[in-house]
């Protein structure tokens, strides 16, 4: 039972890097209606600036984490005015297409750039050592991070819920016409909502840096399981990324100690079940 | 009505353009092996397989209009099985009409799920289906080899009731082998396009709400359609296995899809001969800018983009207007 629990808490910890993950895919599908196949190499990208700033450079863990954002807001930023904004009248298909060029282009700069330096960094001060749980010893950083993910998930909910820019943001969501109508600057709030998705993502790679070690092909790796917790819970909505990253990280996990030999095929086969049986997702409104 | 018989003279026009160029490239195919050595025979098989994924890709995305994610999972279903069979010991062609067998099989039963779904949804459920493939291929260590895959797969003399036996063990032997099929399957597919049924497929992708009020099934017309793609990625699949005489699992991975979804993006998906064009262009730009640069992946990124925004139609539909107005 102990292995259990124990097992449990260490899914809940990963769970929650697929949450900010899952939350910027869901925020940029639900506004902007784009897939975008690249979110996990914004990730990636925001552990590589977050890695370079606290490993390379020695700065602070914080500032670094500050900076990483930085980054990709920036990155996320010229993703959206220069490239996905051509093709909000284009067939979905096409942005996928679009977005996986992207993937290619960020793994080959972050190869370009880091090469293969497969390092973690030494954990920041405060986050050393470990609390007893259940008689063993889990680490104080995991339980920051679910900690974190929690509070990121109030910080989405209060901006999405209880600011004007937020009211804005599912104004244009549900009705962008008649948004437009009453004076919300469309393309402008499109691309802030993609920097905000973007970030999201950053915020999960910045905060991996000390346990995991990021190289080239992460981006891919990600979005993948990305794609299973948003289409699991829903695709746009945020409570539905909450619960699908909860039930796959947690199963993962489970199946990791117990059955590590179907473990991927379990993961897929809820995917497709939840597409055939509940397609609009766990969370998700109609179609 | 003089128009009617200019369009008809325009098309019969264009048609024998067409055959011109079909005639010089089958034409070239089988010289080749005269002249080029073993490595250039290899290339042009990787293209030619990529080629058949690609049409399987195309048929879905550019005639019937759904995006599959998970076309390597069909692809590695017949590698698998043409793997498989030949270990077993049979001759080349059981081997291959396994491949495609156990493709059409897979196909139908995932099918019947994917097809309810249109655009994201049937990515996804696709994408779904072929990670599932991927998974069974690295952890089903027993049957697949898991992550070492299945190696030492013969390339086996193909035979036929006593009628003939041909070694196959020599590269250009393969790889006549491979071009006399894949035009086969390529020639079958355009009679198909361009049979009623290829119709519905296009009247499917161009408004799904007529063709059922036509009368038509537009689910059981996308299921025929995605069944056909299967078995062509099986094709593809099952060439491949004799032709590397190894098979990892990542010929199931969806990383494997992405490649003949830019293939036909770079070829064009609105026309027929845009997967041709597509795998060609897309192996040789992989081929030259390997030989440049260890960035390949980086400037094969910047080109599909600079395609998706600006030439949709792919290098195919690019030339379209100068390839008609050559014909008026």
């Amino acid at each position: 039972m102990s292995n259990f629990i124990f097992q449990a808490l260490n899914g809940l910890s990963s769970a929650m890097f697929l949450w900010l993950v899952a939350a910027g895919l869901t925020v940029a599908f639900g506004v902007c209606g784009i897939l975008n196949v690249a979110h996990g190499s914004l990730y990636m990208m925001g552990a590589y600036f977050a890695f370079t700033s606290f490993y390379l450079l020695g700065i602070n863990f914080w500032v670094s984490i500050l900076l990483a954002l930085m980054g990709v807001g920036i990155i996320g930023f010229l993703m959206e005015r220069f490239f996905l904004r051509r093709l909000y009248d284009q067939p979905i298909e096409f942005q996928l297409i679009l977005t996986f060029a992207f993937i290619l282009v960020f793994d080959n700069l972050s190869k370009m750039i880091w090469g293969t330096m497969l390092i973690i960094p030494n954990m920041p001060g405060i986050f050393r050592g470990t609390v007893p749980i259940v008689g063993r010893p889990f680490p104080i950083y995991n339980l920051f991070i679910i900690f974190a993910g929690v509070a990121m998930g109030f910080i989405i909910w209060f901006i999405l819920n209880k600011t004007w820019w937020g009211m804005k943001l599912r104004a244009a969501a549900s009705q962008r016409e008649m948004a437009n109508a009453i004076g919300v600057n469309i393309p402008a709030l499109f691309t802030a909502a993609f920097v905000f998705a973007a970030l999201l993502a950053a915020i999960g790679g910045a905060l991996s840096t000390p346990i995991r070690v990021c190289d080239s092909g992460v981006g891919g790796s990600v979005i993948i399981q990305a794609f299973v917790v948003t289409v699991i819970g829903g695709l746009g909505s945020l409570k539905g990324a909450f619960a699908g990253a909860m039930i796959i990280g947690i199963i993962s996990a489970l199946c990791t100690l117990y059955v590590p030999f179907i473990e991927l095929f379990v993961l897929y086969l809820i995917m497709a079940l939840v597409l055939i049986i509940r397609p609009q997702g766990l969370f998700g409104g109609e179609r | 009505m003089t128009e009617q018989k200019d369009t008809a003279a325009l098309n019969a026009k264009s048609r024998s353009y067409r055959l011109l160029w079909l005639g010089a490239l089958v034409v070239f195919l089988f010289i080749l092996p005269i002249f080029s050595g073993d490595y250039f025979l290899y290339m042009v098989m990787r293209m030619v397989i990529l080629c058949l994924l690609s049409y399987s890709v195309n048929l879905l995305l550019g005639y019937t209009g759904l995006l599959s994610f998970g076309q390597a999972g069909f692809y590695a279903c017949g590698a698998y099985a043409c793997g498989k069979v030949l270990l077993a010991g049979t001759s080349l062609l059981p081997g291959v009409i396994a491949g495609i067998l156990v493709a059409a099989i897979a196909s139908i039963i995932l099918g019947v799920f994917c097809v309810r779904h249109t655009a994201i949804y049937f990515a996804m459920i696709t994408l779904a289906f072929g990670m599932m493939i991927y998974s069974l291929a690295e952890k089903w260590v027993s049957f697949t080899g898991g992550d070492d895959g299945l190696f030492g797969i013969p390339r086996a003399p193909l035979n036929c009731f006593y009628l003939f036996n041909i070694n196959m063990e020599t590269t250009s032997a393969y790889y006549y082998f491979v071009i006399v099929v894949s035009l086969i399957a390529v020639y079958i597919l355009y009679r198909i396009l361009n049979s009623p049924l290829g119709l519905i497929f296009q009247g499917i992708r161009d408004s799904e709400t007529r063709v059922s009020f036509v009368g038509i099934s537009v689910k059981n017309s996308r299921l025929i359609s995605f069944t056909i793609a299967g078995m062509y990625g099986g094709l593809g699949g099952a060439l491949f296995a004799p032709l590397e005489q190894t098979i990892t699992p990542a010929t199931s991975h969806w990383i494997t899809s992405a490649d003949p979804i830019i293939a036909t993006l770079l070829g064009g998906m609105y026309s027929f001969g845009g997967p041709i064009v597509g795998s060609v262009i897309y192996f040789l730009v992989k081929d030259i800018v390997v030989r440049l640069t260890m960035n390949w992946m980086l400037i094969l990124g910047i080109i599909i983009i600079l395609l998706v925004l600006t030439f949709r139609g792919g290098v195919m539909g690019a030339l379209r207007p100068y390839l008609s107005a050559r014909v008026r």
